[in-house]
């Protein structure tokens, strides 16, 4: 039987969140075309790992220990999943939209020979064809784009972070474990990893803040953040920003939200001089609520909130920060 | 020392084109060209053309040529990396490129560069803000069988090699690899610079070399693309914004945080 197979990653010695998202994609795609669903694991495997892997939906799981594999060097995991891909013959493989996973699919799908799909926020199969179809965003998010693949396989598909949840941890499911012994040549690696430098940020990370506040070129300068982080403070939450403000040096390019930046769906989105272009609301889209306090009554971003203030933020936010500091102490 | 790079680039429609304005004919699947909207070079292109030019300032010496694939190119705008100060420029126009996917753009940007000789570096922007795909320079890297290196924020270049900071969502990345290479770059290695007058002058006087696709020996099945475009749409945004006015501004302040309560998102 052939298979849908994913890349689950493996970050710091736990399974990475995306993992559980792909299988989920996996097994969407496996209901509608009959198939099973595989995962590769790459690097310090634990019994915990598979088994995380399993529950979560993984019908067999190929690992590999390779050396070359321990670090998220792209080239030692392209060589490694082509190994798989030539084993299994899957129909389709899905990686992350995470640094490592938007680089080995596509690259794995060139030196295959076939299609690719990066950034999908859906997939689908259909079940008489056979064919696959990915939903995703183009033109700075301005339009969607439906692609079929034709009929060469593997069809390589990058699902964007946070498109679809995690199944619910089965711990019943039973998988079949299969360790491979990998041969990584020397020529394969092109790539020296020489050293990670971590830039922690203070408090909440970003992608992990239930609540952020972003900021945009409306602000008007670096100084106004102060008071977004006060906001974002009274919450437990993390301070965003447009592309803009990024690359007027205002904030460093950690706290960009948005299609070259980072992807967020924070419970809530509060946006204070942001216009809203596709651009941005590309990395926080599925925020759950959307805030917005701006000028200009015109902006897109009214168009994606569901409550927002149209007036001089510098008016707005005080008085704003102020009630919720009551509201959250009362 | 002397070094020799390749800049990918790519011409696209302004990104900054107001959504209002912005649309799509779902019969054709393309997107509408917006009268009085010239288009641009896409900018993390303009990145890498940037980074080119620190490049070979720093080595002293050297070359930057600029490539790009297209069907209709309009020459005042594709002529910006020449007045940003790149030597040459490349121009690969061919009415057979309209519609031509990522594969089809690897294979055209391979053959053309195998054409044009030896080099120690391409420099490519990370995506394009028309298709998004990001993953033709990465195609590249494949088809040419050179290491390639991603979303760099800092490129140093050593006798031999290059060092390369990769931006990580937690910090950066420090890879190394020998030349020649492939790098892609996005914002964060740095604004693109003006075109002076002077480099805007000496851009008029250079011509860029204009090949077909026969020029390159390409054939139409090297063409074929990899994945069918079956649907193009404007998303719906199912969102109703519930506009709070109070007094004043500051009134409006008060009332939206109530709202968000009243609401129990807070």
């Amino acid at each position: 039987m052939s298979e849908i197979l994913v890349l689950a990653e493996i970050e710091n010695g736990t399974l990475h969140s995306t993992a559980g998202e792909l299988l989920a994609a996996a097994r969407k795609l496996a209901a509608e075309l009959n198939l099973d669903v595989s995962a590769a694991l790459f690097g310090e495997i634990t019994e915990d790992i598979t088994g995380e892997v399993v529950a979560l939906g993984a019908d067999n799981v190929y690992t590999a220990s390779h050396p070359k594999l321990a670090s998220n060097v792209a080239d030692a995991h392209v060589a490694a999943l082509e190994q798989i891909c030539q084993q299994a013959s899957p129909t389709a493989v899905l990686t992350a939209k995470t640094p490592l996973g938007r680089v080995v699919g596509p690259r794995l799908a060139y030196r295959m020979g076939v299609g690719v799909a990066q950034d999908c926020m859906n997939v689908t199969g259909e079940k008489i064809s056979g064919k696959i179809t990915v939903t995703r965003p183009v033109y700075g998010g301005n339009a969607m784009a439906a692609f079929t693949f034709t009929d060469k396989n593997p069809q390589f598909i990058v699902v964007r972070v946070k498109a679809f949840e995690a199944l619910e941890r089965d711990d019943s499911r039973v998988g079949r474990i299969v360790e491979l012994d990998m041969d990584i040549a020397d020529d394969q690696i092109k790539v020296k990893l020489i050293e990670t430098v971590k830039e922690e940020s203070e408090g909440v990370k970003l992608e992990d803040a239930s609540v952020i506040v972003s900021g945009g070129r409306g602000l008007g300068g670096p100084e106004p953040f102060s008071q977004l982080e006060e906001l974002a403070k009274m919450f437990n939450g993390a301070v965003g920003a447009s592309r803009a403000v990024c690359d007027a040096g205002w904030l460093d390019h950690s706290y960009q939200v948005g299609l070259t930046g980072k992807t967020v769906s924070p419970d809530l989105y509060i946006t204070v001089g942001i216009s809203g272009a596709s651009q941005h609301m590309a990395g926080c889209s599925s925020s759950k609520s959307i805030v917005a306090i701006n000028k200009d009554s015109e902006a897109n971003i009214f168009k994606e909130a569901s409550f927002g203030v149209v007036g001089d933020w510098e008016k707005v936010l005080p008085s704003f920060t102020a009630t919720v500091q009551e509201l959250l102490s009362s | 020392m002397s070094i020799n790079i390749i800049v990918c680039a790519k011409q696209v429609m302004d990104p900054e084109t107001p959504s209002s304005a912005f649309s799509v004919d779902s019969d054709i699947k393309q997107v509408t060209p917006v009268q009085g909207i010239p288009p641009v070079v896409n900018g993390f292109c303009e990145n890498a053309v940037e980074a080119a030019l620190q490049i070979r300032e720093a080595a002293g010496g050297g070359t930057v040529t600029v490539l790009s694939v297209g069907n209709e190119f309009v020459m005042d705008v594709m002529k910006k990396p020449l007045s940003m100060g790149a030597d040459s420029m490349i121009l690969i126009q061919d009415q057979l490129c309209e519609n031509l996917d990522a594969l089809g753009t690897v294979n055209v940007l391979s053959a053309a560069i195998t054409r044009a000789g030896e080099f120690d570096l391409i420099l490519c922007g990370q995506q394009a803000s028309d298709w998004d795909n990001a993953h033709v320079p990465l195609g590249l890297s494949e088809t040419l069988g050179i290491p390639c290196l991603t979303e760099a924020k800092n490129i140093e270049i050593g006798d031999d090699s290059v060092t390369v900071n990769s931006s990580r969502t937690d910090g950066y990345e420090v890879f190394e690899a020998n030349l020649p290479a492939l790098i892609t770059v996005n914002n964060e290695i740095g604004e693109p610079r003006y075109p002076t007058l002077r480099g805007i002058m000496q851009a008029s006087r250079k011509t860029p070399e204009i090949l077909s696709l026969s020029d390159l020996g390409l054939s139409e099945d090297q063409m074929a693309p990899a994945m069918a475009l079956s649907d193009l749409y404007i998303p719906v945004s199912e969102a109703q914004c519930e506009i709070i006015e109070g007094e004043d501004d500051a009134d409006s302040g008060r009332l939206l945080a109530l709202k968000l309560r009243e609401a129990k998102i807070i």
